[in-house]
């Protein structure tokens, strides 16, 4: 059983801790790193709540150790807001009632700036396959799909920055 | 929900990969994309005493056309293929394929190569590999070499790699003109493995099917073609009858077991309609349509 | 855009007599500007900061100095003896502190039972047998989650197994006794009736046309994204008991946790502080919850306990598992006359449905639905089982959705057999808006209504009758096209109190609003919000009340330590109750706030009139004081004899349950090939009184329609004939992605209750209710020319398929 030291980089911020090799991802986010945005809410890679981006491309970290992230850049929700200001999807979410409980939305959030990157003019059903990842019991995905697109429309018109 | 403990090495080159297999012969895992073997962890379905992640060999992602095939490096993401220009343009099939394996988040990490050893009949690549007659790529301390698709799955979760082998490239030959590929996946929603699944890759002359092959997902045991929906086709011409008739063989070849996706008759007569649908778009694409 | 009457001061006084024509309009009221935001504003909400930003505080995210980990060693049967149990070696694993057993829970003072809120009672760890796969067992406490799940599979469980009993017909016939504890050796725990028998049979009778059908409607788990948890933190210098809970219901936990335990109630406080989806299954009182509060006060150390999700949805509560026999009669006009419900409830190892305590069936006698009918008689049973107890927790307000799924399967089956188009057939039936309020043959008091109005607006939306000639010239090319009609009513808001309690406990709501001087507000309530906006609705009806800013508001919920007493969240109760306390205790404030006006202006109470946010002097407007002015002045300048401050706190006793309604129409299209259905269209029409918050409305419909077409499409709980859970893990059980989840296309009628002080009615469980129906009605409707007359759900593809090979269609 062995123990590791793992650097990552998190919201920007470099740290090093020592874990055992099975210590999951969310895990060393959630309780080594204290961000306890990120939640758990299935064992069998299912339900997306978990997901964070490492080195930009969204994941489920309940499906990765984190001795595999080590050097890796890894963004949560924390980190999304800079500077006080909310991101477009913050705010998208926000204007167009996306969440409601708030348990799967970080994981719902992370996934979507994901996927914005890769397809930043997406059609309704590519958004709807985009996220199709994650799951949520409390808004049935319409204002979920409307809050994408407000945080869509909102990147492109600030000319792809983010 | 947690895994067993275990000791990890992460290799930064193939032949250390290779060593470290050899050393923990019998108690070693690769762990790839881990989609697959992460989860079975969780449940301590799997519990292997050493892991060697070799998600450091970035040697082992590309997708390269080089002359007549296109190799793919065996650490490549099924997201990475989702997005390649030359699958999208020339391996049509593959990339229907690459759309529909579990979902978005999962391709992220998942591997080409991962899913192809698993050998798993409800992994979606090995029935598309069959499809186009890939080869294998495996190397080994003794070197490297090719295994032909169809002796590489040899059992359930079983294939031809020797134990201190790793897998390393998929080659799949180019399709010549007049050629077209479709697969066609149904499933109980997003995410989850195939009620049943066919891949068709095919040759047209003329209206008349010149060349065929047809991998069928998650109805047998080990991966499999399907050769008498294959001879029903052949030489024959790509028309309603013909069709159903290849739709038909597939189905009563496939050996699928019953479970909470279906019962057998259910699942074999699905099959026959997802023969059907691929034979359908690939015959349209060979004819230049989509 | 009618009038609405000024509400009156309701206190326990029965809906009747009130003005039987309430107007429906389908307009938002809005009375107040922006600034305040009052009722029918699409405030933004104001508890999303916090979610959004990574910042909300769940069970799961409580982190206590020195706490410990529980994880629980589950059975493998589901019906079993247990010789031993030895924990030998995980007692021996470093991290490892202790193993509790059911002796150990019977040594600490019988607690290894506990009742259920349906006064059954429970086992919290077996001592002689199982009687549930995945049941509890013994459970660890380590320093670590992962020591734990290492501990948990180092303890050694001898078991003999025995029969288990899945299919509750099976189990009445008590050959294998489930409850071999109770003095009756029976599985048959209860029989419940409701309507005029005698009545009923005369009308069938009589009957010009009788359809008959067996209807099964499965079990199904909830599976909000948060599993449930707690962290008990046990002080034993304060001898005091702090508990964070996964509750739906914190005041009525802490009073059951009192009762079991012994610990005195004043020295518990339970926090349920961010709830991650509840939907009904964070009502029951899991064994998890009762050894983690154990674990804590015997080792005097945080325990946290947090389930995984293979261990929700194997051992939490379920919903639905009814099996139900029913007819309905018609006169020679086509008009419904009569329905007769025979029901066996399968409630698993214990009666612990989450029902109030009269209500074995919950309120299913609503099952005479929106239609006017001479007679009606329903009767169930409830058996027990080797699976899991439970009954009510997946958003059916308690039942409901069984009744109408019942009555709108039986009423398209009707009109089907009749050859009357399902929509005109309901439109004949409907109980018309002159007969507000509505008794109805099982005894329910429908407050206010308006069916036709709903339905015609969902066929206008979706153009009905061109959808019925596409249907045709499609069925004429052999393709498979089906529109199904649901036209639901709801019951909610328990409920009075001469008719509902949980233990006892009465089921009134509260609300505590208390103003500070600088004129902003606090208030607090005896309800729960698990996602459905509380904290943004309660400050909309406060502020237009008052007329203090939303923004001004800060609502609070879930601390026992200082919210006011209430039964929670659940069963679309919180606006019907604590809205409406919100409501009284707002105006028991207005009446003082009016007071201290009068002697600041220097005028009588009489000279004033109150606009938005200010009395004024009657025809002098300009001499006013705000409530601002007003709170400042309580604290500073109140009357000489009066109390200072400004503040209020209302119990309410509803004096009915309010009636929401709806109309659905589905349209979906039929793969012959998979048998696969397609929803290609899905129009919802509701109405829930006076709207709140539209945008909150809105997504409580559109959630309530997903979990609506999970059942009907893709959920299932599958026991094989051993009692294994094989749908335990959500590769199995399958909840829908944004992908299966339609473009839902919402419309509105406002129809008021005329009880409620605001006229509103709560709407978050109607399209659970309302959606099921709607899908299976469209999916038989496509196939009813082949001869098919019911599909139970969920309607998986292979169902269709065998349907359509049956009667020789193919791709």
């Amino acid at each position: 059983m062995s123990e590791h030291e793992v650097t990552v980089t998190i919201n920007g911020e470099k740290v090093t801790k020592t874990v055992e090799a099975r210590t999951l991802l969310v895990h060393f986010i959630r309780e080594d790193l204290s961000l306890t945005g990120t939640h758990i809410g299935c064992d069998t890679t299912s339900c997306g709540a978990c997901t964070v981006l490492v080195c930009g491309k969204p994941v489920k970290s309940c499906t990765m150790f984190a001795v595999q992230a080590d050097g890796a850049d890894i963004e949560t929700i924390e980190g999304l807001a800079a500077g006080g200001e909310l991101h477009p999807l913050q705010e998208g979410f926000w204007e167009k009632h996306g969440l409601q409980c708030g348990y799967c939305t970080p994981g719902m959030i992370m996934s979507a700036k994901g996927f914005l990157a890769e397809n930043p003019t997406p059609t309704e059903d590519e958004i709807r396959h985009g996220i199709s990842g994650n799951l949520c019991r409390c808004t049935g995905y319409n204002k979920i799909v409307e809050a994408i697109q407000y945080a869509a429309e909102k990147l492109q018109a600030s000319e792809g920055g983010e | 929900m947690i895994p067993g403990a275990f000791d990890y090495h992460s290799p930064t080159s193939l032949d250390e990969a290779l060593s470290l297999l050899k050393q923990h012969s019998g108690d070693a895992k690769i762990l790839a994309g881990g989609q697959s073997l992460i989860p079975a962890m969780r449940f301590r379905l799997a519990v292997p005493t050493t892991l060697i992640d070799i998600n450091r060999l970035a040697d082992l992602r590309y997708i390269e056309e080089r002359g007549d095939h296109l190799a793919i490096g065996a650490m490549t993401l099924e997201s990475a293929l989702e997005d390649a220009a030359v699958v999208g343009q020339s391996y049509v099939l593959l990339h229907d394929t690459a759309a529909v394996i579990a979902d978005p988040l999962v391709r992220n990490m998942a591997t080409v190569g991962g899913n192809i050893a698993h050998a798993d009949p409800a992994n979606d690549h090995p029935a598309t590999m069959l499809a186009y007659n890939a080869t294998v790529v495996a190397k080994g301390p003794n070197g490297e070499r090719t295994i032909a698709i169809d002796d590489f799955f040899t059992g359930l979760f079983e294939n031809a790699l020797a134990e201190d082998e790793i897998l390393t490239e998929i080659r799949i030959p180019k399709p010549s003109a007049g050629s077209g590929g479709a697969y066609t996946k149904f499933e109980r929603k997003v995410g989850d493995y195939a009620i049943s699944a066919a891949a068709v890759q095919l040759r047209l002359d003329g209206n008349t099917v010149a060349e065929v092959r047809i991998g069928l997902t998650n109805v047998s045991a080990v991966p499999m073609r399907a050769p008498d929906a294959e001879t029903a086709l052949l030489g024959r011409p790509a028309d309603a009858g013909t069709i159903e008739a290849a739709g038909q063989a597939a189905a009563a070849e496939s050996d699928p077991s019953p479970d909470l996706r279906g019962s057998i008759d259910y699942k074999r007569d699905v099959t026959r309609v997802m023969v059907k649908r691929s034979i359908e778009k690939a015959v349209a694409r060979a004819k230049g349509g989509n | 855009m009618a009038q609405l009457d000024d509400r009156k001061e309701h206190h326990s006084e029965l809906g009747e007599g009130v003005s039987a024509n309430v107007p429906t309009t389908d307009e938002v009221q809005i009375k107040t500007p922006e600034k305040i935001c009052g009722m029918g504003h699409r405030k933004k909400r104001k508890e999303d900061p916090r979610f959004l930003q990574g910042k909300g505080n769940y069970v799961d995210d409580v982190k206590l100095p020195g706490m410990l980990y529980m994880d629980i060693v589950r059975s493998p049967y589901a019906h079993a003896k247990i010789n031993s149990i030895d924990a030998s070696a995980a007692l021996e694993m470093d991290g490892v502190l202790a193993v509790i057993t059911g002796e150990d829970l019977k040594a600490a003072g019988d607690l290894h039972w506990m009742p259920t809120l349906m006064s059954d009672t429970q086992m919290v760890l077996p001592i002689d047998k199982v009687i549930y796969y995945a049941q509890e067992v013994c459970a660890v406490i380590a320093t670590s989650r992962y020591i734990a799940a290492d501990a948990i599979e180092q303890v050694y469980v001898d078991y003999e197994p025995l029969d288990a009993v899945v299919d509750p017909f099976e189990a009445l016939k008590d050959d294998v006794i489930v409850r071999e504890d109770k003095e009756n050796k029976t599985n048959h725990i209860w029989h419940w009736e409701a309507g005029d028998k005698a009545a009923t049979d005369a009308v069938f009778n009589d009957a010009a046309t009788v359809v008959k059908e067996k209807l099964y409607i499965p079990r199904i788990h909830v599976s909000s994204i948060e599993t449930c948890g707690m962290v008990a933190n046990y002080n034993k210098a304060r001898e005091h008991m702090q508990i964070y809970m996964t509750s739906q219901a914190p005041h009525a936990h802490r009073t059951v946790f009192a009762l079991v335990s012994g610990l005195p109630e004043h020295k518990i406080q339970i926090i349920s502080p961010d709830i991650g989806g509840g939907f009904g299954g964070k009502v029951p009182v899991y064994p998890g919850y009762v050894i983690c509060a154990v674990a804590s006060l015997v080792t005097g150390k945080p325990v946290k306990w947090i389930e995984d999700r293979s261990e929700n949805l194997q051992a939490d509560s379920f919903a639905r598992d009814y099996h139900i026999e029913a007819e309905m009669a018609a006169d020679n006009d086509g008009k419904i006359t009569g329905l007769r419900v025979k029901t066996l409830s399968d409630c698993g190892a214990a009666d612990a449905a989450a029902n109030p305590s009269k209500f074995p069936a919950g309120l299913y006698s609503i099952c005479t639905g929106s239609y006017d009918m001479k007679a009606a008689h329903v009767e169930v049973d409830g058996v027990y089982t080797t699976k899991p107890p439970g009954g009510v927790a997946y958003r059916c307000s308690f039942r409901v959705t069984e009744a109408v799924h019942m009555v709108e399967r039986m009423a398209d089956i009707m009109a089907h057999e009749l050859g009357e188009d399902p929509a005109d057939f309901r439109l004949k039936n409907f109980i018309r808006p002159d007969q507000f309020p509505y008794k109805s043959p099982t005894g329910w008091d429908y407050d206010s209504g308006n069916y036709e109005a709903a339905l015609n607006k969902a066929m206008d939306m979706l153009d009905y009758r061109a959808l019925r000639k596409e249907q045709e010239e499609k069925r004429a090319r052999g393709e498979l096209m089906g529109i199904g009609i649901s036209s639901f009513t709801e019951v909610v808001g328990a409920g009075p109190s001469k008719d509902y309690d949980i233990l006892g406990i009465k089921m009134f709501d509260s609300a505590e609003i208390r103003i500070h001087p600088t004129g902003k507000a606090m208030a607090r309530f005896g309800t729960k919000s698990q996602g459905q906006g509380h904290e943004t609705t309660y400050a909309q009806i406060v502020a237009e009340e008052l007329g203090l800013p939303a923004d001004d508001i800060e609502v609070e919920e879930g601390d026992t330590d200082t919210a006011p007493y209430g039964l929670g969240t659940y069963a679309s109760r919180s606006t019907p109750t604590a809205g409406a306390a919100a409501v009284m205790a707002a105006r028991k404030i207005k009446a003082k706030a009016k007071k201290i006006a009068a002697h600041l202006l220097e005028v009588g109470e009489d000279d004033l009139e109150w606009n938005v946010d200010r009395f004024q002097v009657k025809g002098s407007p300009d001499q006013a004081k705000t409530i601002q002015d007003i709170a400042f002045a309580a604290y500073t300048n109140h009357p000489q004899g009066m109390e200072a401050g400004l503040e209020a706190v209302d119990y309410y006793d509803p004096p009915n349950l309010t009636f929401p309604f709806g109309s659905y129409i589905c349209v979906v299209d039929i793969d012959k090939g998979t048998g696969d259905v397609k929803v290609r269209r899905f129009v919802a029409v509701d109405d829930c009184g006076h709207i709140i918050n539209p945008l909150i409305v809105e997504g409580q419909i559109h959630g309530g329609l997903t979990m609506g077409l999970a059942p009907a499409l893709y959920e299932e709980i599958v026991y094989d004939e051993n009692g294994q859970n094989l749908t335990g893990t959500f590769a199995d059980y399958l909840v829908p992605t944004a992908v299966e989840s339609p473009k839902w296309e919402l419309g509105k009628t406002i129809t008021p209750s005329p009880h409620h002080p605001i006229g509103a009615k709560g709407v978050g469980e109607s399209p659970t209710v309302g959606a099921p129906p709607a899908i299976a009605n469209a999916v038989v409707d496509a196939l009813w020319h082949l001869g098919v007359r019911h599909v139970d759900i969920p309607i998986t593809p292979e169902k269709v398929w065998k349907l359509l090979r049956d009667n020789g269609v193919t791709d």
